[in-house]
């Protein structure tokens, strides 16, 4: 007796089976269904965002409704190109033989999103599966309650509904999704559970790509230019940090690196931009995300509560429990080994730590684990090659952050323990795909001395032949060469 | 399995030794040695030395341990591997160039690359059945990339894990590239520990094991398993040839132990005798009446594999149908070339990956009626391939047969091609390798994004206006047009 999970994931699979998700007027229609979903939901969208996590109709849209329908824009657009066989170069030898490479889609596959952007990261990857011809099941977080529910009501209204499903649950439905065989997994989360993911799709030997996070420094080297550029830095990294969600965003800045001399300067700039962009206080904050749940906040709130770490604190430092408020704060030079500054932050506490010299950020950021992205501030062309060729992570932004996220033409992904795999653009078709190798030969020519008995001449022909050594192989049959 | 242990006192190599072998690896990365464009070229030299030099000796350890023919060793292990090195030295300074990516006006000005970096440390555990191909050639890709390595070779092949150890550690960076010879204990041991990339040739019961030891350092992993390769074969088509090329693909590759070995063949009914003729014909021909007393063929590797082959070919319903061969020699751990006819669909020969000499011929009554077959027998094979002058059955072949890779009119060739990515899918693996994609299979592309301090979109920032979210929308848009009007409208609000 097959619980419904298991009905819907069969009905995924025989749709996939029988070819429906295969054409690419399919893919195109479902494409302008979620285009449309998008377009004539947007306030409800932006209510669910708000009930959710407090997100501003421009935050929504800048991060997640617009993202989406460019997403699917290009998609549309490239889409037949990407579909489309590649031409491989085959050898001479093999002359007159073709090959190519040809995208397929896996199967059945399965995308877990997370709370923070409960939109962008849940309808993003569904974006790739359906480009690719895949049947999906979408299982949004719980933790962002109404955009799950709307996911789960709207989708069944614009989307083939026996290719596309959405299941709300929390983690026991995730934990028991685990448990089934899937074509791909597609998760976007904490590096805790990307472990579980990878451990139960390894059972199955199913291909997964795991969007983790990390603590990504902002490397802060533009002070001294003109006041200008230090302005312009300053926004920049205050909209970086605050910006998306009030910090919860796997490619938030998590901390700032600067020298110790312009470490005052900074705080300064930081601080006017702060007031300006989110208000005063905290009774008057405004423009910004709130924090998700208690729990989260309790997480944070656990964060200042070292005294060590809370005498570090320069500005902010306010919550409010009942409104799950912290306004941004900022931090200088809390101890290293406290959690802060172990743990990804994941939230509006910005960590400032000084350094003697700017170049020592690169070893700084290399004692921790590779991070999603390192954003650095900075003019130096050397120290930049440095930066790029001393540190690894999944992404480099220089002087600018976030905007890394709206390039479809830049692979979106970790290395490390920020996670492997990667999507946006043509990378999400890919990562839904199979590329499988296509090789065409005609009966003739053929050769020879492929086959048994083996003899000393046909050995040399082959070798001559594997080297591409077609000047070689003239000779020998000239009989200009010995065996 | 345990591997005999020699006469010498071999220290144990436990899960403490392997982290010391990784620390020094890790250490040795961090000095920015193995990224040096220098140090990959000076490796891939010396591994083209170690092959050119050795070439007898690797020849004698495959005959130790697989009688395999001098012909195979030296096209598909040693000349293969030639290849890739001269590939590599090659192609490598094109692979290394950051490859340039496109901006939009979304995020105008900027300018953005993709920039290859090596993963770090990384695990290469390698097959018995091309000991030396399938060792060595993920590890050309490895320091293509600029990584540090440690190689695990089978221990099913010893006198070739033995060969390899040594040449390894005479010709290579021992700093940097290190051979750990053992059998499960000892790769026990190293999966225990934290590697940046782990590529694994074998079989899926394995790959199970290896895939979750990496999930616990979130280790990206390459999995290149098998499968049951079919061959589907048409009518109308040049027969000789066709039977010629998947002997070669069968019985040429170690005598049908290989991932990419025909596994079965699906053709018509009407067909069947004559394809089974041919192959009679053509097989007297190529290893002579009694196919034990050829030269040109491998044995079967070890009495575990010959034991399960034998019950493969007398499981009740399947013995009667052979058609052609059978004999057998246990002592050598030789079966010579076997065909059979029409045995079962659940038959245990259909059901697991045969690895070995035999070869079942499936009839059906139609040709089309292969891809159902190939369908409903589950999993996705490594390869599949279809010998047909008939355009229609290609195209639905090409469209709708799921397999790593396949390819029309041969067999087992694709390998060659270094421009096709070499690798499984489903059941027989995940990522590829051979060509660029080894270099890429063990490299991080990370993205890079420029920007300048010009043409800050206030947009961005708050307050959040509802004028803001006019122009974001158009700005994200991506549409000039769009733009201009917003910024209009903007202006005489």
């Amino acid at each position: 007796m097959l619980s419904s999970m298991e009905k819907s994931i069969a009905e995924l699979r025989e749709t996939f089976k029988n070819g429906g998700t295969k054409s690419i007027s399919w893919r195109k229609s479902q494409l302008k269904a979620l285009l449309q979903l998008i377009n004539q939901n947007e306030d409800s969208i932006f209510k669910a965002l708000d009930q959710d996590l407090g997100k501003s109709p421009v935050e929504s849209y800048r991060d997640e409704v617009g993202v989406l329908k460019k997403s699917v824009t290009y998609t549309l657009s490239c889409l037949e190109k990407w579909v489309a066989p590649k031409k491989a170069e085959v050898p001479l030898l093999f002359f007159p033989a073709k090959a190519e490479v040809m995208p397929q889609p896996l199967g059945v596959v399965l995308i877990f999103s997370s709370w923070n952007f409960p939109f962008t990261l849940a309808l993003d990857p569904l974006i790739g599966a359906i480009s690719a011809g895949n049947t999906v099941l979408l299982k949004p977080s719980d933790l962002a309650p109404a955009c799950m529910s709307f996911l789960v009501e709207t989708i069944p209204k614009y989307l083939d509904n026996k290719a596309v499903k959405v299941l709300a649950g929390g983690a026991d439905i995730g934990e028991r999704l685990l448990q089934l065989k899937w074509d791909k997994i597609f998760f976007t989360g904490s590096p805790r559970v990307g472990r579980l993911v990878m451990a139960a799709a390894a059972k199955h030997l199913t291909p997964v790509t795991l969007e983790l996070g990390g603590k990504s420094p902002a490397i802060v080297d533009t002070l001294s230019t003109t006041p200008s550029k230090a302005k312009v830095t300053a926004k920049r990294i205050v909209g970086g940090k605050w910006g998306p969600c009030t910090g919860q965003a796997c490619i938030a800045i998590d901390y700032v690196l600067v020298e110790e001399k312009l470490a005052s300067t900074l705080i300064e700039l930081l601080k006017k931009t702060i007031k300006r962009f989110y208000g005063e206080n905290i009774k008057s904050l405004k423009n910004i995300s709130r924090i998700v749940n208690k729990h989260q906040f309790q997480r944070l709130v656990n964060l200042l509560k070292d005294p060590n770490v809370a005498d570090s604190i320069v500005y902010g430092g306010s919550v409010d429990e009942e409104k799950l408020v912290i306004e941004p704060t900022i931090l200088l030079d809390p101890p290293l080994d406290s959690e802060i500054m172990s743990e990804e932050i994941f939230g509006p506490l910005l960590p400032i730590i000084t350094l003697k010299n700017i170049e020592e950020s690169i070893n700084f950021i290399n004692s921790k684990s590779n991070p999603l992205v390192i954003y650095a501030f900075t003019e130096d062309d050397t120290f930049k090659k440095r930066i790029l060729s001393e540190t690894s992570s999944g992404t480099v932004t220089f002087n600018d952050s976030m905007v890394q996220f709206l390039c479809d033409s830049l692979p979106f992904g970790g290395v490390g323990q920020s996670g492997f795999g990667r999507y946006h653009g043509k990378y999400s078709f890919d990562t839904f795909s199979h590329e499988k190798s296509i090789m065409h030969r005609g009966f003739y020519p053929e050769i020879e001395p492929r086959y048994p008995p083996w003899t000393d001449f046909k050995l040399l022909f082959l070798k001559l032949a594997y080297q591409f050594d077609y000047f070689g192989l003239i000779l020998l049959l000239l009989g200009f060469k010995r065996s | 399995m345990l591997m005999e242990n020699k006469a010498e006192n071999k220290a144990v190599f436990d899960a403490e030794s392997a982290k010391e072998v990784v620390k020094e690896l890790r250490d040795s990365f961090v000095t920015g040695k193995t990224k040096s464009h220098r140090w990959r070229v000076t490796q891939l030299k010396a591994m083209l030395k170690m092959l050119e030099e050795n070439e007898p000796q690797i020849v004698a350890a495959l005959r130790d341990d697989l009688s395999k023919p001098e012909f195979e060793s030296s096209l598909y292990e040693i000349q293969m591997l030639k290849n890739s090195c001269r590939l590599a030295l090659k192609e490598m300074n094109h692979w290394m160039m950051p490859e340039k990516a496109k901006t939009s006006l979304t995020t105008f000005p900027s300018s953005a690359e993709i920039v290859s970096e090596p993963l770090g440390v990384v695990l290469v555990i390698s097959a018995w059945n091309y000991p030396f191909l399938l060792s060595l050639d993920p590890v050309v890709g490895a320091i293509s990339a600029g990584n540090a390595i440690v190689l695990k070779p089978s221990e099913m092949a010893p006198a070739s894990s033995s060969l390899i150890a040594k040449l390894v550690a005479d010709y290579l960076d021992s700093s940097c590239i290190k051979v750990v010879e053992g059998a499960v204990p000892e790769t026990s041991a190293l999966l225990e520990q934290k590697w940046d990339k782990i590529l694994y040739t074998g079989n899926v019961r394995v790959a199970r094991i290896v895939m979750a030891a990496a999930a616990k350092h979130l280790t990206p992993v390459v999995l290149e398993l098998g499968g049951k390769s079919p061959v589907i074969v048409d009518s109308n088509i040049n027969l000789k040839v066709a039977t010629r090329r998947i002997i070669a693909g069968k019985w040429g590759c170690n005598n049908g132990q290989a991932c990419i070995s025909p596994d079965y063949i699906i053709t018509t009914k009407d067909y069947a005798t004559k394809l089974v003729d041919s192959f009679k014909c053509e097989l007297e021909r190529f290893y002579g009446k009694d196919p034990l007393e050829s030269k040109d063929l491998s044995r079967i590797v070890n009495s575990n594999h010959f034991d399960r082959l034998s019950k493969l070919m007398d499981e009740e319903k399947v013995s009667s149908k052979i058609v052609h061969g059978g004999q057998r020699n246990e002592k050598n751990l030789q079966i010579a070339p076997t065909i059979f006819l029409d045995v079962p669909v659940n038959s245990l020969i259909m059901k697991e990956e045969i690895f070995g000499p035999l070869l079942p011929i499936i009839t059906v009554d139609k040709v089309e009626q292969s891809f159902d077959l190939i369908h409903s027998s589950g999993g996705k094979p490594l390869a599949a391939y279809l010998f047909t002058n008939n355009k229609k059955l290609k195209r639905k072949f090409v469209e709708t047969v799921s397999a790593g890779g396949l390819v029309v009119n041969d067999t087992a060739v694709h390998l060659a091609i270094h421009s096709l990515p070499f690798g499984g899918v489903g059941e027989s693996g995940m990522g590829s390798y051979h060509g660029k994609f080894s270099f890429d299979a063990f490299s991080h592309k990370k993205a890079v994004l420029y920007r300048g301090f010009a043409g800050d979109a206030f947009l961005r920032y708050p307050p959040y206006t509802p004028g803001k979210l006019t122009l974001l929308q158009a700005l994200l848009s991506g549409s000039i047009v769009g733009i201009i009007r917003a910024l209009l409208g903007w202006f005489w609000a």
